[in-house]
């Protein structure tokens, strides 16, 4: 779409429109463009992780993709790689199209983007070396935790600065959601990291409390703030109906925060026995805020006559219906008689994969694909791989959590029986495990798909502005230049 | 919310709360934890492990051991067992008393009144305090694991998924430590249909010299290194076992209680 043409035709809105997406449009590119390839980079260390279940010596010379090592780089390059730096594109531009303004301070969340995607970078390679400080979910060392924090603070700088200059006074669901996942990034990560991660760690199991809070709250809150209200924007857009209720959105989002950020402490844990009492506690409570965004979603998005045709809407409903899911099993497997069986089993990867990939990633994909051809003027390069990526995503995550999910449960019943011997829990997993790779293996393929779109957009964009750029040095010199 | 400092203050309000919950919490009440006394003895719990092993335990946080192994031995209770010690001087009539009890499975006042019918009938009994659970059932420990068997660990290492068997109790259930460097050689030469991956890449395989070195690992017949060479650990490999080796929470403590099996009836 050329600007001067709808400015035309449709007057200031929509200049005012494309003049903040065209303030979007770099830090957005320099976002995404890093995670679109710490998404393809994850899955396939995944993949490489989960190879050693298919054939256990496979990497048994090669240190740096020993199972332990692959699959927690695997995981961080998908969290801190893709997750959180395309939540933060994403909100970058919820928050500049909300405020009705172009974004403010554009050149920091540049830097900020280079700098987190560095940071990524080495704490990947310094797990793949045998650096990871032994912390699930919180194996970059130090490095890379500063360069990761620095940026983290640099872009919300820019984002509360932006809704600071909001013409729009009201705030909306998706603002509650964004701003609290703005606030709770770097609270949990620098708790976490001067903890653990010191010459003076805390003492004993304390780690592993601290540890486990800090996972919940990124994997599960911080997860979940940023891709509902990214949710919770797109799909009243896209469906074109208003937001079912702000009044239940408020009420999901106060018990989600309030009850979501006390989960997470394993019910068999080795810790004073209060601490997995009210983990489990707020777990059922948790309940209220997932059937809460299961109504507001339903009631969305029934009756809407949007077309969904594998499109941006039906990710984000897609993303959406697995959160739900996702959040079920999180109550499931904190409640005692279920966690008896699920605890120590594939039932917890399968959660946090179908949290990561599932919801969140999912939620992104369909959010940057509609919002990429507004930022970036022109669409997008393959329309099609929009509708195939979505029923890859869709079978390889069905397939790839399914198995897990299912697979957990029955290692936990023959775990949960002495009579049954050892290997045959680990055997059925086995069984589960490889028919799950055929799944992560539809993910990787459709991920790659959406780095197609967004690195041809890319280069589509640079080859312009060197266009451009030539125009301007090839333009004959004016009469007055001349003569002077 | 109207604005954005209610949304801020919300969001500091709910986090801050779980904030000083389980962070605060666990700091102030585990952070400060010292030894605990072994029951019934003078000894103390844990022992600070030896410079090998805390080593190994980088080793095993460099290879993500814990992705696969939990070291956390789960428990559903505990029972009462009676054993009797001693028959006394009416040794025929202990002996047919004893054959009509149940002596194990029991309550604590079960089990004490059944030690008072042995004692009156003049035998000696004891009262043991038995755990119980599928861990348990498995070998794969002798009681719960509790805050105090991490007490010097960094990091802690207690894992969330057994891809692989528990190892709380991995020193004192496999005590052989070419038994345990064999296995992480090749797994598969020791444990049948083993799914673990092999660490060959933390040992060397030598050209065999006049003597074969006394570090060589010894291999069951079937999976013997190819002529002329021998299999060498590294100091890593020698650590890591040693690390393995060191993990024993046998000690029975006031928090996880258990009669120790010294003298069998």
């Amino acid at each position: 779409m050329n600007p001067t043409e709808t400015s035309n035709n449709l007057g200031g809105a929509s200049v005012l429109a494309s003049r903040i997406d065209a303030s979007c449009r770099v830090p957005l590119l320099a976002l995404f463009g890093g995670a679109a390839v710490w998404l393809v980079v994850g899955l396939v260390l995944s993949l490489a992780a989960i190879m050693t279940f298919h054939k256990p010596d496979m990497f048994a010379d090669c240190p740096f993709l020993t199972y332990g090592r692959a699959q927690a780089a695997a995981n961080d390059a998908l969290l801190y790689g893709f997750c959180i730096p395309a939540g933060l594109g994403v909100m970058l531009w919820i928050f500049a199209r909300l405020s009705q303004t172009e974004l403010c301070l554009p050149l920091v969340p540049i830097v900020a983007a280079n700098i987190w995607h560095l940071g990524v970078l080495v704490g990947t390679v310094a797990i793949l070396i045998g650096d990871s400080t032994g912390f699930a979910w919180l194996e970059f060392p130090r490095g890379g935790s500063v360069l990761l924090f620095t940026a983290f603070l640099l872009i919300a700088i820019s984002a509360v600065a932006t809704f600071g200059q909001r013409r729009e006074r009201e705030l909306y669901p998706s603002h509650w959601f964004l701003l609290a996942a703005l606030l709770w990034f770097p609270w949990i990560y620098s708790t976490a990291n001067l903890l653990l991660i010191t010459h003076h760690p805390v003492r004993g199991v304390a780690q592993m409390a601290i540890d486990c809070w800090f996972a919940n709250n990124l994997i599960f809150v911080w997860l979940s703030l940023a891709g509902l209200g990214t949710a919770f924007y797109f799909l009243p857009k896209l469906a074109g109906r208003p937001l079912h209720s702000n009044y239940l959105a408020l009420f999901a989002f106060w018990t989600l925060i309030l009850f979501g950020t006390w989960c997470g402490i394993p019910q068999g844990a080795p810790l004073p026995a209060w601490m997995p009492a009210a983990s489990a506690a707020a777990a059922v409570l948790t309940l209220v805020p997932v059937l809460a965004v299961a109504v507001i979603a339903v009631k969305t998005v029934c009756g809407s006559e949007a077309a969904c045709n594998g499109g941006p809407l039906c990710h984000v409903k897609f993303g959406t219906a697995a959160f739900i899911l996702s959040g079920l099993m999180l109550i499931a497997s904190a409640c005692p008689q279920f966690s008896r069986v699920t605890e120590f089993t594939w039932f917890g990867p399968a959660q946090t994969q179908l949290q990561m990939l599932g919801f969140f990633t999912v939620v992104m994909c369909g959010a940057i694909y509609e919002l990429l051809p507004r930022v970036m003027g022109f669409g997008l390069p393959f329309p099609r791989f929009v509708r195939l990526q979505h029923w890859l995503f869709m079978l390889g995550i069905v397939l790839w959590a399914g198995s897990l999910g299912v697979g957990g449960v029955e290692q936990g019943m023959k775990l949960g029986n002495s009579q049954t011997a050892f290997a045959d829990s680990t055997g059925v997993a086995l069984i589960f495990l490889r028919a799950g790779t055929t799944g992560l293996f539809l993910i990787l393929l459709g991920s790659l798909l959406f780095a197609a779109n967004i690195f041809v957009m890319t280069i589509k964009w640079k080859i312009a502005l060197l266009k451009s750029l030539l125009a301007v040095v090839k333009a004959p010199l004016k009469m007055e230049e001349v003569e002077s | 919310m109207k604005n954005g400092f209610s949304v801020f203050m919300a969001a500091f309000i709910a986090l801050g709360l779980s904030w000083c919950g389980f962070v605060l919490g666990p700091v102030e009440q585990l952070g400060t934890a010292k030894q605990t006394s072994v029951l019934n003895s003078s000894d103390t719990y844990p022992v600070q492990r030896s410079g090998d092993a805390t080593l190994g335990l980088q080793v095993y946080r460099a290879s993500g051991c814990a992705a696969c192994h939990t070291e956390q031995v789960r428990q559903d209770g505990v029972v009462c067992e009676v054993v009797l010690i001693n028959t006394g001087k009416n040794a025929a009539v202990v002996s047919n008393l004893v054959s009509t009890l149940k002596l194990d499975g029991l309550t604590k006042d079960e089990a004490d009144a059944v030690s008072d019918k042995i004692t009156t009938a003049g035998g000696k009994a004891e009262i043991r305090i038995v755990p119980v659970g599928t861990d348990i059932a498995r070998g794969w420990g002798v009681r719960r694991s509790v805050a105090a068997d991490f007490l010097y660990d960094y990091p802690v290492q207690a894992g969330s998924l057994r891809a692989g068997p528990d190892l709380a109790n991995v020193g004192a259930r496999l005590p052989d430590l070419n038994w345990q460097l064999v296995h992480l050689y090749a797994p598969a030469a020791v444990v049948k249909n083993s799914a673990m991956p092999p660490f060959r890449f933390l040992f060397e395989l030598r050209k065999l010299g006049d003597a074969p070195l006394p570090d060589a690992l010894q291999f069951p017949k079937e999976f013997l290194p190819p002529a002329g060479f021998e299999v060498v650990p590294t100091p890593e490999a020698k650590q890591l076992a040693a690390y393995l080796l060191s993990l024993r929470a046998d000690a029975p403590l006031y928090e996880a209680p258990f009669t120790p099996v010294t003298t069998k009836p």
